[in-house]
């Protein structure tokens, strides 16, 4: 395999496209199975197109090339205090803003107001003619043509090669404070999380940890509303809260997804609450580890070794093994969305 | 190859209505001229067009056979919900079919533990929240017709409503459906988990505006409803002072759940209307509301009323208890059909422009107003910038449609020109689609054909609307929608 294509202009990244009858594009290669295939594709690399290239605080919106890290993007933000409420992952070893939305990967905030299908607002990409296409707006509300930007959230590089996204971004909250509340099993675990979720508390985020002993809920909001909310959560389910510290700690090593096994599976899948204990069950007979964010909506696994299946439809980010387990069977709309979007195949399929 | 074109294809409609008299009993097959009358046109009152039939189906079965014998027979269907779209989305096509899905009006399953609802297509937007109050929960998008549209066609059309900001539109509470595409195929889209893996089937379903196919199965998310609400009307002397109040809203860092104006001229039909008091001689109203657990409102209350009163209003008046908070509302939500009091025709409008270019894209619609001699009442969704100029015209004045038109279309350039959307919440339908090409260039539209040809290859799936193809329907001159003037509907 060649070294990859590096676009540092949105012409130049069109270009890239129609140079090759197979390409895919790829970031910092975090998610380094997403775009392991066969070696007749030609990579191209967006790390050259970096950069916020328009930013305003007053709109809750940016705009940023594709290939830039969500460090930058966190820094940024910050400095107006707002923020990505979703939460992406990986952002300490550099993952980029592109490959966030092809991968589909919204970390814990994502419960409070929801994940990258929610913020994302426009997207300019080169589809698999070599188009540059602008679809979507940049302002915080549009219902201009058909959803595009939304569909590519998860779309893995494999409809289209993202050039500019805009996100609508919030401010940041005043305060937040993080509860552990140890709990039994994956079935008492299951129910806090979905006691919890329906609750007043406006809870901002609301996970079952690696070491599956507890829950960590996240309260976010004036600090001293959240002191009294905690105690109320706290006389309902035992716990602690956590110093500042300790919280900043456990969630930065659930973003940076350090609790995983290094060279196993690192698999992503869609769950929701009942199914938790069954998953959990099986992830631990293959004593691997699970990260469930969203009240028990979303799932990371992390095994030793690969397994053939889990039951249920899982998207590998990481790992020996194929992109999917028990992928679903694909409707033949999605073929034709495929050749709508790429018509020449240039692009992988979905399912390798 | 043959160097002909085929022939147009030419629809066999009496073999048509003998096929759906077979599907159908005849009183859910409408095809007499004045059972059509009614479903002529939508919300958008200006256009109308008689269908062949209107098919009324009670399953999701039902539905299916209509889609397909549709296909089969080439012939184009329009699906139909509560009829207020004011895009004229729901519009009928000469020759087809309006698909009426009122009766698939079941709420199929609600699961208050996943905080999901599964409904059919003709739900009503407020039966899903009326279904869950007890849990606590309830469905957050709230178009202004909620009481009344369906979620069948807020999913076709991503309707949105007064808390776009925080909560998004119907897009973003829209986890799961199931759906009859324009070909006949069934497909299952996202699910009920709030994740979902690959490309986001579901939310490029959600806003196809009827053209790809219909939503027969719907799967929303719920939230906790809020706790308590902290809801300020103020009035001030200018809507430029207004303005200026929502950006230093903005700026403080707090997220009201909604931030709505509304002018002179819609206050005073809202006071018509709904005998709604507002603070007298003031240019423009805000309303502003904060919600949440009790303890967060209260300690961001003091924050909001400080912000308020640095904003120089005439009067401020928070909302005592429910009904005060309820009827601030009401008299924001009946705006659009209040203005009816003051013209007996109006179009809606639905840009958006940068937040920030709010006041100067109201002085550019004064001053367009003034200059064509057309008045024109705002209302709009302050926190995200989307506007909704109402022109006022007498449809029984020679032209007048036509000029309000060109008004309409003046400022949908403006709002594109100032980095905005010819729509927020409403759709393009068959109001703006001449103006689709404002946002998009000529490779973005083939995209987007591209896109309706996968779903939709033989264009039967309501054509003549997102896109400048098809048959226009004839514009009509007539006022309200029957069910408007009645009260029972209002539009925003």
């Amino acid at each position: 395999m060649n070294a990859p294509l590096q676009p540092t202009t949105l012409a130049e990244l069109a270009d890239a496209v129609r140079s090759a009858p197979r390409v895919l594009a790829i970031g910092a290669r975090t998610k380094p199975r997403l775009s392991a295939v066969a070696s007749d594709v030609t990579l191209i690399s967006t790390l050259g197109l970096s950069g916020i290239t328009e930013y305003q605080p007053d709109e809750f919106t940016f705009t940023a090339l594709a290939g830039t890290p969500l460090r930058e993007i966190a820094v940024t933000l910050a400095a107006r205090g707002q923020y990505l409420p979703f939460d992406p992952f990986l952002v300490a070893v550099g993952a980029t803003l592109g490959g966030t939305l092809a991968a589909g990967l919204s970390g814990p905030g994502r419960f409070r107001f929801g994940g990258l299908r929610d913020f994302i607002l426009g997207v300019r990409f080169v589809d698999g003619t070599g188009r540059l296409l602008r679809l979507g707006g940049k302002v915080v509300k549009n219902a201009a043509g058909f959803d595009i930007p939304k569909f590519f959230v998860g779309s893995l590089g494999r409809f289209g090669v993202f050039g500019e996204l805009t996100f609508k971004v919030f401010p940041r909250p005043a305060a937040t404070l993080t509860l552990r509340l140890p709990v039994a099993d994956a079935t008492a675990a299951t129910a806090l999380l979905t006691t919890a979720a329906s609750a007043r508390w406006e809870i901002d985020a609301l996970d079952l940890l690696p070491s599956a002993d507890a829950v960590a809920l996240r309260l976010a909001g004036p600090a001293s509303a959240l002191q009294i909310l905690a105690a109320e959560i706290l006389a309902r389910f035992p716990g602690e809260v956590l110093s500042a510290p300790a919280a900043d700690a456990l969630w930065s090593d659930l973003r940076e997804l350090r609790w995983t096994h290094p060279d196993g599976p690192l698999l992503k899948i869609a769950i929701t609450p009942s199914q938790l204990p069954s998953l959990a069950a099986r992830v631990h007979a293959l004593s691997g580890r699970l990260h469930v964010s969203a009240a028990g909506n979303a799932a990371l696994v992390s095994l030793p070794a690969p397994t053939a299946s889990l039951g249920l439809p899982a998207l590998m980010l990481r790992g020996p093994g194929p992109l999917w387990l028990d992928a679903p069977a694909a409707p033949a709309v999605v073929a034709a969305v495929k050749t709508a979007l790429d018509p020449q195949n240039r692009f992988p399929s979905l399912a390798a | 190859m043959s160097l002909l074109a085929a022939p147009p294809h030419v629809p066999d409609f009496a073999r048509v209505l003998r096929r759906l008299a077979a599907l159908l009993p005849p009183d859910r097959l409408l095809a007499g001229p004045a059972q059509l009358a009614a479903y002529e046109s939508d919300g958008l009152t200006a256009f109308r067009t008689v269908p062949l039939a209107v098919v009324v189906p009670e399953t999701q079965a039902e539905v299916i056979a209509l889609v397909r014998l549709c296909a089969e027979e080439k012939i184009p269907f329009v699906a139909r919900g509560s009829g207020t779209s004011l895009s004229g989305g729901s519009t009928p096509v000469a020759g087809g079919l309006v698909i009426a899905l009122n009766r698939l009006n079941r709420i199929l399953r609600v699961n208050p533990a996943q905080r999901l609802a599964v409904v059919e297509p003709g739900v009503i937007n407020t039966a899903v929240t009326l279904a869950v109050a007890s849990y606590g929960l309830h469905y957050a998008p709230d178009p202004s017709s909620q009481s009344i549209c369906t979620i069948g066609g807020n999913v076709a059309f991503n309707s949105g409503g007064a808390h776009c900001l925080k909560y998004g539109m119907t897009s973003n509470h829209v986890l799961g459906l199931k759906a009859v595409l324009a070909t006949g195929e069934i497909v299952e889209f996202g699910g009920a988990s709030r994740e979902q893996l690959g490309p986001d089937w579901c939310g490029l379903f959600v806003g196809n505006e009827g053209l790809f196919g219909i939503a027969l199965e719907i799967t929303l998310q719920l939230l906790p409803r809020a706790e308590v609400f902290h809801t300020v009307l103020a009035g001030y002397r200018t809507l430029e002072q207004a303005g200026d109040a929502v950006s230093a809203i903005i700026a403080s860092g707090l997220l009201p759940g909604a931030i709505e104006i509304m002018d002179a001229l819609a206050l005073e039909a809202a006071s018509a209307a709904v005998h709604a008091e507002y603070p007298p001689d003031c240019e423009a109203v805000l309303i502003v509301e904060l919600e949440g657990p009790r303890e967060v409102v209260a300690a961001q209350r003091p924050q909001l009323d400080a912000l308020i009163a640095a904003s120089g209003p005439v009067e401020a008046r928070p909302a005592r208890d429910a009904a005060e908070r309820a009827a601030i509302w009401k008299g924001r939500k009946s705006a659009f059909s209040a203005v009816g009091r003051l013209s007996p025709d109006f179009i809606v409008q639905d840009g958006v422009v940068p937040r920030r270019r709010l006041g100067e894209a109201l002085r550019r619609i004064a001053e367009m107003s003034r200059a064509a001699g057309i008045r024109c009442a705002n209302v709009f969704h302050a926190g995200d910038g989307n506007l909704h100029p109402l022109i006022l015209y007498n449809g029984t004045e020679p032209g007048a449609l036509e000029r309000a038109e060109i008004l309409a279309g003046k400022i949908l350039h403006m709002c594109v020109e100032m980095g905005g959307s010819i729509t927020g919440e409403h759709g393009v339908g068959l109001e703006k689609r001449d103006y689709l090409a404002t946002m998009f260039n000529a490779d973005e539209l083939d995209c987007l054909h591209r896109l309706r040809a996968a779903f939709d290859p033989l264009g039967i799936a309501n054509p003549g609307k997102m896109f400048p193809d098809g048959t226009a329907p004839a514009l009509a001159q007539h006022g309200l929608h029957p069910l408007e003037k009645a009260g029972l509907i209002s539009r925003e």
